[in-house]
């Protein structure tokens, strides 16, 4: 089997501030981590490769030069290649835009690493939130997409998906190629050893710019070729002026909110 | 591709018996002052399988037409098959926008759409305007865990696309039906829809969690303390017809599936009543759920960071305040 892996560096948002004067984030001094939903994607690679020992996993990465950190950290988890796009004339990509610059890095890739039987992606990134980048690379290639994925089997010409939904978990067949979408699973994805660490931080990885991808359609990247827009950005207003109840007695309290909701109208 | 009106669609999802999933109704309440000053026609797009009531119930809530296609390959959402169906009546009749609820399919099905009709698409929006110029729609939703606040525009691409979060609006009183409707017959080749659903494999004690359409939901975070730590929090749940939901924490300490987590990495919701019990806070679990009409948090911790976001805040033992609570609530709708 080959996989492929898109992987995104994003800032730590739990480590994000605002700057309380001009109401902007503060991304200085933010750690990078690798997407937390493409971990889990690169473990279910993992897992398929634990079954299928001759399989071959790369991860692609879109992003600055930095971004080969967290695609060094993939190495050291799981993958056995690794590649960058990335190009100034990428810079300001939408959700869209992306993905058709990462399509085209994709067959790209795949002139170097052979055809892809699987692409697996995180869900969302937890930076942008939006979950549009993996089923439009998906739309791009013309591959089937399940999304929600929390494991992976191949059966034959098919892949064998446990995806979430609201009743529990669907095990869903889907014809390869095809795209999955991974969200948290039950398990913790697994840690590097120091010998795969060690390797990783001596990896050449390869980057791709524009001029590697000769069929690139430059007026559908970077900021030109994105149809969306952003108009403005602002700070969430945090709602100020609840009603704190603090009595002695937790049922005194307990009473005291019921009355609350009730004169309130929302129970 | 060009608009070849100035209608506003909305997408109105349908369960598996055909009725219309609340988000898709919902949407048509700002549907109607959008498509007002776009000035076009407000228009429901129904797919799915026996469809009636769901065409019934959009066509009460302010549609002007409703567009059918029913079929029983959409009595399940397939990527495919509803890709290609939605992609075909845009193509038709050029709509100017559409509304998308941010469901888990709304949210598998937009990407697809929009990457087929090389126009953009917003994620999950929390608020929705026309600009009074342009005509252009300003789809406005939350970025880095909540952090940001975005306002996205498409102003040269159509239809311009956005899918909405849940329970961000409220459905408007059913009115005269009076929608032009309009049955379009499409169908989808079984060979043409690549995934198969081959089980489906219930929770644990056979609940459905539908967290992002629930209007009640209570949650319980490290304070239950373990599993049986969650019976107080289900009794509560179901004497107000509400959905278990759970941080993290919770869910990490392997007291309660996944699919009840509220935040970050697991599911953005917008109930009219959220109940925290024990729930400290974290910004990744505020990111979740912090657009709730009401929300109460109950937790031993005076300086928690969940009461700064709490209409209603009661400093004390969750053991304690919640059977008090469920045997009020239980009187008083006796």
């Amino acid at each position: 089997m080959n996989i492929l892996v898109c992987i995104k560096q994003v800032p730590d948002t739990t480590e994000i501030k605002i700057d309380p004067v001009k109401n902007t984030l503060i991304r200085e001094g933010v750690p990078s981590i690798v997407n937390p939903f493409d971990g889990y994607a690169l473990e279910a690679a993992a897992r398929i490769k634990d079954a299928h020992p001759d399989t071959k996993i790369v991860v692609l990465s879109m992003g600055p030069e930095q971004a080969k950190a967290a695609l060094k950290e993939c190495l050291a988890i799981a993958a056995d290649k690794a590649y960058l796009v990335s190009d100034r004339v990428f810079g300001g990509s939408d959700t869209l835009a992306t993905s058709y610059i990462l399509s085209e890095a994709i067959k790209k890739v795949e002139e170097l690493e052979g055809h892809f039987d699987m692409i697996f992606c995180g869900k969302q990134a937890i930076d942008g939130d939006t979950a549009q980048v993996g089923p439009e690379i998906a739309e791009h290639l013309d591959y089937p997409q399940v999304t929600y994925g929390l494991e992976a089997e191949t059966d034959g010409d098919c892949l064998k998906v446990k995806k979430e939904v609201e009743e529990g978990v669907e095990v869903v067949a889907v014809t390869m190629p095809c795209l999955v979408t991974y969200t948290k699973p039950a398990w913790d994805p697994r840690f590097p050893s120091i010998k795969r660490k060690m390797a990783a931080n001596r990896a050449e990885i390869p980057t791709l710019t524009a001029a590697d991808l000769p069929d690139i359609d430059l007026t559908r990247a970077g900021l030109k070729g994105s149809p969306t827009k952003v108009k403005k950005t602002f700070v969430p207003q945090v709602k100020t002026g609840g009603v704190k109840i603090n009595e002695e007695d937790a049922v005194v309290s307990a009473h005291k909110l019921f009355d609350l909701l009730s004169d309130a109208g929302v129970i | 591709m060009e608009a070849k009106t100035k209608d506003l669609w909305v997408f109105v999802e349908t369960n598996t018996d055909g009725s219309a999933k609340n988000v898709g109704i919902e949407l048509l309440t700002p549907g109607r002052q959008m498509a007002d000053k776009q000035g076009g026609a407000l228009t429901a797009v129904v797919i799915g399988h026996h469809t009636d009531a769901a065409v019934a119930e959009a066509a009460s809530h302010g549609a002007d037409k409703v567009i059918v296609v029913d079929g029983e390959e959409y009595e399940h959402y397939s990527t495919d098959a509803y890709t290609s169906v939605l992609c075909t009546l845009v193509e038709k009749y050029g709509p100017t926008s559409m509304l998308i609820g941010a469901t888990s399919n709304g949210r598998d099905l937009g990407p697809r759409v929009s990457c087929r009709l090389n126009t953009g698409l917003t994620a999950d929006c929390t608020a929705l305007d026309v600009d009074d110029e342009t005509r252009n729609v300003m789809w406005t939703r939350p970025a880095f865990g909540g952090n940001l606040m975005a306002t996205i525009i498409c102003p040269d691409h159509r239809p311009q696309l956005g899918t909405v979060r849940p329970g961000v609006f409220k459905k408007s009183e059913a009115g005269e039906a009076k929608a032009e409707i309009i049955r379009e017959d499409i169908h989808v080749a079984a060979s043409d829809i690549r995934t198969r659903v081959l089980e489906l494999i219930q929770e644990m004690n056979g609940e459905e969690v539908d967290l992002e359409g629930a209007e009640i939901i209570v949650s319980g975070g490290r304070g239950v303390g373990g599993p049986e730590g969650f019976e107080p929090i289900r009794a509560l749940a179901k004497e107000l017809n509400a959905t278990v939901g759970a941080s993290r924490a919770a869910v990490d300490s392997g007291w309660i599936a996944h699919s009840h987590q509220v935040g970050q990495t697991g599911k953005t919701v917008g109930p009219k009543l959220y109940i925290a019990c024990g729930i400290s806070g974290a910004i990744q679990h505020l990111a979740g759920m912090s657009s709730s009409d009401c929300i109460v948090a109950i937790n031993k911790d005076p300086d928690a960071p969940i009461f700064n976001v709490a209409d209603y805040g009661l400093v004390g033992d969750l053991f304690e305040v919640l059977p008090v609570l469920t045997e009020e609530i239980k009187k008083a709708r006796a």
